[in-house]
């Protein structure tokens, strides 16, 4: 009892994040100019500093219904991811300050502010709540690039996440029905159905194949500035309620490796450098979701880190291609070339990314690559560490080699291009700095991490192992340029089958169903209409020269009899005595007759 | 100064150049890795010097060759094919 009011007390003293940006961003519309630039800095600066100066504890505990709606459950897990979606929201406001679309700044707010609300769900209800505003406001920047193709892949994004929310939801009823709880916690691995419905809608958003299609198709569609936030938010909430959820579930370990080549592997094939990206969020996230698998207090660290730098990073490599794309309009490598002139600063900061993700030292990713790997090795999962090092050296080759070779290098084309506006510019690099600045000094890092690590990333046999598998790369990707060059082709994959599956379906609808339909209508008009007239022809003549005669008769009969007892009924009593008296003499006639 | 050395990389006239000191760096790499001292074994190839080096040239052709021919075999398809 003393520890719920000592709860709510607490809760007034602490404004949750997502109230900041849900509630600011309906202020947005109203701002101009400079206020409104100032704004939209400030509501991420306000944003950090409360999660920054919150203490660990719960805070806005609700009765609804009989249960508990926690909204701040704040431990170090929460707190770190909380961190990293502020300082994003900070860059990536940076990144658009100057796009004039109010819906889009306001859409992406009501992302972050949602993003943070699961981020620091204690249960199960307000997370899915969060996790539907989530999907909704995220599809709002797909549709903000506004192409056809956008707008086609916004709705392919919202349905397959709608049903994403629904697997969810489900295993959230079923658990309840189970246990009772609506608590948000490690899930106890009892192979129960709601077990796996939680697991595969988490799994949806984490871009788990196959359910991971939605990635590759609407990231690339959504405008310059709304993919970045695309690229943080969806994925980076999904690793977090995984690891919240699902620590050691063991099927993960296989799930993450076979991911993070999959991904890698389609990567290879992309034009579009969008595209490409996008397919290596997801096989970064295999990565995680491998050490989530292997659930270890090092792989559990190695997961957390490598979301909190594959948020920067990525971040990184998003903004610098969506500068390209600002600038010349292009969006796949085939259509590019020669970019270094014009636009060498975008170039060094796309390549710190690109150096990051890949894994060089001094940079971040290796720092958190290294930990996922130790970590498989201390597990003894020999092929898991083989198949993860074969996508580290497939994340160098198309992130860090193949579109910057294409982009910026190679042949000449002859697009005019300058470097991009100076915000989109100090967001790239405020991303650069920190991927920098944890990659040389991880010891600021760790603390922040759920679990107390040890991790030595700076052993010269690491970093010649590192060092080696990258330079090995650029010497293979050289020796094959001739067989990687980007192609004008779309390669397929998953999505064909609800893309083809909607297409059957409506063929299905338009052919067999409507011809069923024109047929079973013709049999209608000609056989079955024709009868039914004809008996509704026999029943109206029924009706009027039969029932309404019998009907009319009687009324006639009972009108005419009517008016004969009325003519008898005078009322005189003389009348009715002369009546009785002929009556009795008839009675006295009849009974002497037979009598006699 | 990051435009006068983006222009010297970016400049074709100095990739010879460029190639001899990817291949020095290439080399002190592998080499390097044949005398540090192993930190941690946990596997049979951690001994094997050089070992990185190999097993990344080897995923990256092997990871291009086998997706590629994936593709022409049966995953490319036009631009329009969706539409």
């Amino acid at each position: 009892m003393h520890g719920s009011i000592r709860k709510r007390t607490i809760m007034t003293n602490w404004i949750h994040p997502s109230l900041l940006f849900i509630l600011g961003s309906f202020l947005i519309p109203f701002l101009h100019g400079r206020v409104k630039k100032a704004y939209l800095i400030l509501i991420p600066v306000l944003a950090f500093i409360s999660v920054v100066t919150v203490s660990q504890g719960t805070y806005g505990v609700f009765e609804f219904l009989g249960h508990e709606l926690i909204f701040g459950k704040v431990d170090k897990l929460s707190l770190i991811f909380s961190y990293i979606f502020t300082i994003m929201a900070f860059v990536g406001m940076v990144y658009s300050i100057h796009v004039t679309d109010t819906g889009q700044h306001m859409a992406a707010w009501f992302y972050i502010g949602s993003s943070l609300g699961v981020t620091f769900a204690g249960d199960y209800f307000s997370l899915f709540i969060f996790w539907e505003i989530m999907a909704f406001a995220s599809a709002y920047l797909v549709f903000a690039g506004r192409q056809k193709s956008s707008v086609d892949a916004g709705f392919r994004y919202i349905l397959i996440h709608i049903v994403g929310g629904l697997f969810l939801l489900a295993g959230i009823l079923l658990h309840y029905g189970d246990t009772g709880s609506f608590l948000f916690g490690l899930l106890e691995q009892d192979g129960s159905m709601a077990f796996y419905l939680i697991l595969l809608g988490f799994m949806l958003n984490a871009a788990v194949p196959p359910l991971h299609a939605w990635m590759p198709d609407a990231y690339p569609e959504a405008s310059v500035t709304g993919a970045i936030f695309l690229a943080t938010y969806t994925s980076k909430t999904a690793v977090y309620v995984l690891i919240r959820a699902f620590a050691g579930t063991e099927i993960l370990i296989w799930i993450g490796a076979i991911m993070a080549l999959y991904c890698v592997m389609y990567a290879t094939l992309q034009n579009d450098f969008r595209r490409l990206l996008s397919y290596h969020i997801a096989s970064q996230i295999g990565y995680m979701v491998a050490a989530i698998g292997l659930g270890t207090g090092l792989a559990i660290d190695g997961a957390t880190a490598h979301a909190i730098n594959n948020i920067l990073y990525k971040g990184i490599l998003f903004m610098g291609a969506g500068a390209v794309i600002h600038i010349t309009g292009k969006r796949r490598l085939t259509d590019l070339g020669g970019l270094y002139k014009a636009m060498p600063v975008t170039l060094i900061l796309y390549m710190i990314g690109g150096f990051a993700i890949s894994g060089f030292p001094l940079l971040n990713g290796f720092i958190s690559k290294g930990m996922i790997i130790s970590a498989a090795g201390h597990d003894h999962q020999a092929l898991i560490v083989l198949i993860l090092l074969l996508a580290a050296s497939g994340t160098f080759l198309s992130t860090t080699i193949k579109i910057p070779y294409y982009m910026f290098f190679g042949k000449a084309s002859k697009i005019e291009a300058k470097e991009p506006p100076l915000n989109m510019l100090i967001g790239m690099g405020i991303a650069a700095v920190l991927c920098l600045l944890i990659g040389i000094y991880p010891g600021l890092f760790y603390g922040l991490l759920p679990y107390p690590v040890h991790f030595e990333p700076f052993t010269a046999d690491h970093v010649t192992g590192s060092l080696g598998l990258l330079m090995a790369t650029v010497l293979g990707f050289f020796l094959l340029l001739k067989v990687i060059k980007p192609e004008h082709h779309i390669s397929l994959d998953v999505d064909w089958f609800y893309r083809m599956g909607t297409r059957i379906f409506l063929w299905f609808a338009r052919r067999p169903v409507c011809a069923y339909e024109g047929f079973i209508t013709e049999i209608s008009n000609t056989v079955i209409l024709p009868v039914i007239y004809f008996f509704a022809r026999v029943g109206l003549w029924i009706d009027r020269n039969i029932v309404d005669l019998a009907v009319n008769s009687t009324a006639n009969f009972v009108i005419n009899m009517s008016a004969f007892v009325r003519r008898v009924q005078t009322g005189l009593v003389q009348h009715y005595a002369v009546g009785m008296v002929i009556g009795i003499m008839l009675i006295i006639i009849i009974y002497s007759l037979i009598g006699g | 100064m990051i435009k006068r050395f983006v222009n010297y990389i970016g400049d074709t006239k100095n990739w010879g150049k460029l190639r001899i000191l990817f291949y020095i760096i290439l080399a002190v790499v592998f080499i390097s890795d044949f005398f540090v001292h192993r930190h941690h074994v946990e596997f049979i190839w951690d001994k094997i010097p050089g070992w990185s080096a190999f097993y990344g040239f080897l995923s990256c052709i092997v990871l291009i060759i086998v997706s590629k021919a994936l593709a022409h075999a049966w995953l490319y398809k036009e631009e329009d094919y969706y539409d």
